[in-house]
């Protein structure tokens, strides 16, 4: 491989490794959502079985 | 725009960009010929350039809503706009590094500071980093949405600024592509650009929207939690 093209997939891996890396803190942060939101529904459910 | 909608844009943008990346770096890699004068490195133009124009187009994007915030006043505008602006430092990381990657391969050195397109861009970047620092130096409100608004509009006039300069610019080494009479390469190379083009700014809408969700659900959730508390 010339160094041309060593450069050449350097740049075009830095930009799929972003676009990875990118992907994979949306996981996290729909994960941390979704905890939230399962915490919130038992506060909910508890304060419903408490006042009913 | 409706939640289902905006998630139904966001997977269809997506699929988009999928499909324009692969048929994108395709034609790049296999297709386009290669640059007489800089050999193969001179393919680092479909990914570099498409990423730069992205990343003006999404400060064009953040400074239409911060316009049409201090304009109507409605604050989903100041989420979009932060999003946005979100999305053009992404994109401008990238053009950074894939730039200096070019720089290496073509002139010897990672980074020029004589060329004023690279600093000038440098400028622009470093101004929409401390966008953040700006917004998240005061409480969350109708003052922060404006101050953050205000900041965004004042970005997008360096960006003609940014652009003009590599014209404007004197002993000149970044190469001049688009000029007044056209683009300056082969038909093919001009379609598997606008096909790269095309793909990152269907990727940058994809990301823009999927970001925009989950801030949109990240306040309503916390909304939520204070109403519960």
């Amino acid at each position: 491989m010339s160094t041309g093209e060593k450069y050449l997939w350097a740049a075009y891996l830095v930009v799929f490794a972003a676009v990875l890396l990118y992907v994979v803190l949306i996981s996290l942060k729909v994960g941390r959502l979704e905890r939230e939101l399962a915490s919130l529904a038992e506060l909910a459910r508890d304060r419903e079985t408490r006042g009913g | 725009m409706s939640t289902s909608l905006r998630n139904n844009g966001a997977a269809l943008l997506s699929l988009t960009a999928a499909a324009l990346l692969v048929a994108g770096l395709s034609l790049a890699i296999f297709w386009a010929p290669e640059d007489a004068d800089q050999g193969i490195s001179q393919k680092i133009f479909y990914v570099h350039v498409p990423v730069a124009l992205t990343s003006y187009a999404a400060f064009f994007w953040a400074a239409w809503k911060a316009l049409r915030l201090l304009w109507k006043g409605d604050e989903r505008h100041d989420l979009e706009s932060y999003t946005a602006v979100h999305m053009g430092v992404i994109f401008g990381v990238l053009t950074l590094v894939t730039g200096s990657i070019w720089a290496k391969v073509s002139w010897g050195q990672w980074w020029v500071w004589s060329e004023r397109q690279l600093t000038l861009f440098l400028i622009l970047f470093l101004f929409y980093s401390a966008y953040f620092m700006l917004r998240y130096s005061t409480d969350p409100g109708p003052r922060r949405s404006r101050t953050s608004a205000v900041y965004a509009l004042f970005g997008v006039a360096l960006i003609p600024v940014s652009f003009m300069a590599i014209r404007l610019a004197e002993g000149l080494i970044h190469p001049v592509v688009f000029k007044r009479d056209g683009p300056d390469m082969e038909g093919s190379m001009f379609l598997t650009f606008c096909v790269c083009l095309a793909a990152m700014l269907a990727l940058a809408g994809a990301l823009y929207l999927t970001e925009l969700s989950g801030k949109r659900a990240d306040a309503s959730l916390r909304e939520l939690r204070e109403r519960l508390a």
